[in-house]
């Protein structure tokens, strides 16, 4: 269906956690690449090319953020809320990835306009079978808005 | 529930049965022009009883609607504090890169195009329900605090 491998930017600051998706998406169907940070900070300077990433070919623009609220130097909304007041950056679906099931997270995240909320399973394996899902649905299924004119 | 947005009625019916071949039962509600789906979703004339106009769980949305437009369904949902945390996915035959583009600009949650063949119609439906209706968390803020 898609020529390239796919870009996933992971904002996760759990090492276990990030271990596990990393995991999930590796034996995944579809072809990506996982660019991972570990704080909020880092996650703007990675879209926003600053830095360290400065280089487009080595920092690609993702095709979906999965993103951590509870984040070291900048919180996760906040990280959230930049991405989708910037014009460069507000079609990439971001997809909030936490272990929080407070109202007031989900609310705030859907008032900064996240695509998608997800709660982290504590069970292993609902863990990796909500990855290989999710991995499908936003890589397979949901359209790419930099993709101009996909072929039918 | 879903509330699906569509005036294409084979489409739609393909829609419905394609959730009814699921393990999950979803109970569909139907609407076929962009005007009506606001005037449930905003609880308006004949939908202004709650009870008439329980909110869903997950909005499928056509873009090209009679009388309102998909795009202009979407910015009305996204701006009312109340109805912004329902996810809406575009279901749409249009894979036009500006389709695509003002609806992520509308910040619909998800845009994904019709399959051609019913199987992979199915295929997406069982997939789309799942997402979004399994694992995905909806906001229950009903606008209501402060």
């Amino acid at each position: 269906m898609k020529g390239r491998a796919l870009a996933i930017l992971l904002v996760e600051d759990n090492g276990d956690h990030a271990e596990i998706i990393r995991r999930s998406f590796n034996s995944h169907q579809v072809a990506n690449t996982i660019h991972h940070v570990t704080d909020g900070q880092a996650a703007l300077d990675y879209l926003l090319r600053k830095g360290k990433y400065k280089d487009a070919k080595s920092s690609p623009r993702p095709d979906v953020i999965l993103l951590d609220l509870r984040l070291p130097k900048v919180d996760g909304l906040e990280v959230l809320e930049k991405i989708k007041q910037t014009k460069e950056l507000l079609r990439i679906p971001v997809v909030i990835l936490t272990s929080s099931d407070a109202d007031l997270d989900i609310a705030r995240a859907y008032d900064f306009h996240a695509n998608s909320y997800l709660v982290k399973p504590i069970d292993f394996r609902k863990f990796t079978d909500l990855m290989k899902d999710l991995g499908f649905y936003w890589l397979c299924w949901n359209v790419n808005p930099f993709v101009q004119g996909t072929p039918g | 529930m879903i509330l699906l947005v569509e005036d294409n009625l084979d489409h739609a019916e393909i829609v419905m049965r394609s959730f009814k071949n699921q393990q999950m039962e979803h109970p569909i509600v139907h609407m076929t022009d962009g005007e009506t789906a606001l005037d449930y979703l905003l609880r308006r004339g004949e939908y202004a009883n709650p009870d008439k106009s329980p909110r869903p769980d997950l909005v499928l949305l056509d873009l090209r609607l009679p009388k309102v437009d998909g795009l202009e369904v979407l910015k009305e949902i996204k701006q009312t504090k109340e109805l912004r945390g329902i996810p809406v996915v575009i279901l749409t035959s249009s894979q036009a890169g500006n389709d695509v583009k003002m609806a992520c600009e509308y910040h619909a949650n998800s845009y994904v195009v019709k399959p051609l063949e019913f199987t992979k119609f199915t295929e997406l439906m069982r997939d789309l329900g799942s997402y979004w209706l399994g694992y995905n968390v909806n906001s229950t803020d009903q606008g209501n605090s402060a």
